[in-house]
């Protein structure tokens, strides 16, 4: 069944802003076995000039799927997230993002389009500090297989 | 001799368009992907779950797209000498990336190349990334602030 077009232009927010941790940052560069110390180690991190610990360029990723706005389950929708595969992806940083960052994630759905037999989603997402400085955008392009009219 | 921990230290005016990254091998295991799991939130079965990967036609249990993705950033933060060098980073991932329940896990082979200075002491590099012979991330640019 084709995804619902109504959905194209909507904008979500979410209601709670997301807190970056010192652990988070850690774990999540030892996930990917980034051993950069200015993940690790924030003497490493403030001797470089920063405040805090550094996130590794996709811990965006970590803030999206902790805090998802897309309303990629709501039945409206219509996507079966079983026929979902990750086509695209893409992070635009005005700075890098650090640990003591409250972040606020809102995400627009830009589009919904056919791609042969699939269909394309693609979310368009902001990261604001709740003190209103932009921090970082983002584009996801969701294929849903087999689901094009 | 520097650590292996110190930041190497690039500088845009050393950099000409053309200038390689050397090609490095990243291993993937299964505990490489629980651990991202948890980190990223990302809890899909066919990261973690032989059954459920075979059971929607997967050869088994494939990494993140993310995964592939943060490791070939790796590649770029490490010869920056900093995790907050990539300004803009874009990918499309082309073909999934198995990982076997056995020690050696799945290897990425990924370089870079670079194909363009910018203002502002930026280069944008242009990634290759390899699982067994074939390319698994197409289009992969990254935007790297130098000193």
């Amino acid at each position: 069944m084709p995804l619902n077009r109504d959905f194209v232009g909507r904008r979500f927010v979410a209601d709670t802003p997301f807190l970056v941790g010192r652990e988070h940052i850690r774990q999540f560069a030892t996930a990917i076995q980034d051993d950069s110390p200015l993940s690790h180690d924030l003497e490493a991190a403030k001797a470089a000039g920063y405040i805090d610990l550094v996130a590794p360029p996709t811990f965006l990723t970590a803030v999206a799927l902790w805090r998802p706005v897309v309303p990629v389950h709501d039945p409206q929708l219509g996507l079966d997230y079983s026929l979902v595969v990750h086509v695209e992806q893409r992070y635009s940083l005005r700075r890098p993002v650090v640990a003591g960052d409250e972040l606020v994630v809102s995400a627009t759905i830009a589009d919904i389009r056919k791609a042969g037999r699939n269909e394309l989603l693609i979310s368009e997402y902001e990261f604001v500090t709740t003190g209103g400085e932009p921090v970082a955008t983002a584009r996801t392009a969701l294929a849903s297989r087999g689901t094009a009219a | 001799m520097l650590s292996a921990h110190m930041p190497a230290i690039i500088d845009y005016d050393d950099v000409e368009v053309g200038t390689r990254i050397p090609e490095r091998e990243f291993r993937i295991r299964r505990e490489d992907l629980v651990r991202y799991c948890g980190a990223s939130g990302d809890f899909n079965v066919i990261h973690w779950n032989e059954r459920a990967a075979q059971g929607v036609g997967l050869p088994g249990v494939i990494a993140h797209g993310m995964y592939t993705m943060a490791t070939a950033a790796r590649l770029v933060t490490d010869w920056a000498g900093d995790p907050g060098s990539v300004v803009d980073y874009g990918v499309r991932f082309s073909s999934p990336v198995p990982v076997p329940d056995d020690d050696a896990g799945a290897t990425l082979v990924v370089s870079g190349v670079v194909e363009k200075k910018l203002e502002d002491n930026r280069v944008v590099v242009n990634l290759t990334v390899r699982f067994d012979g074939s390319k698994v991330l197409l289009a992969s640019r990254a935007t790297v602030q130098l000193a």
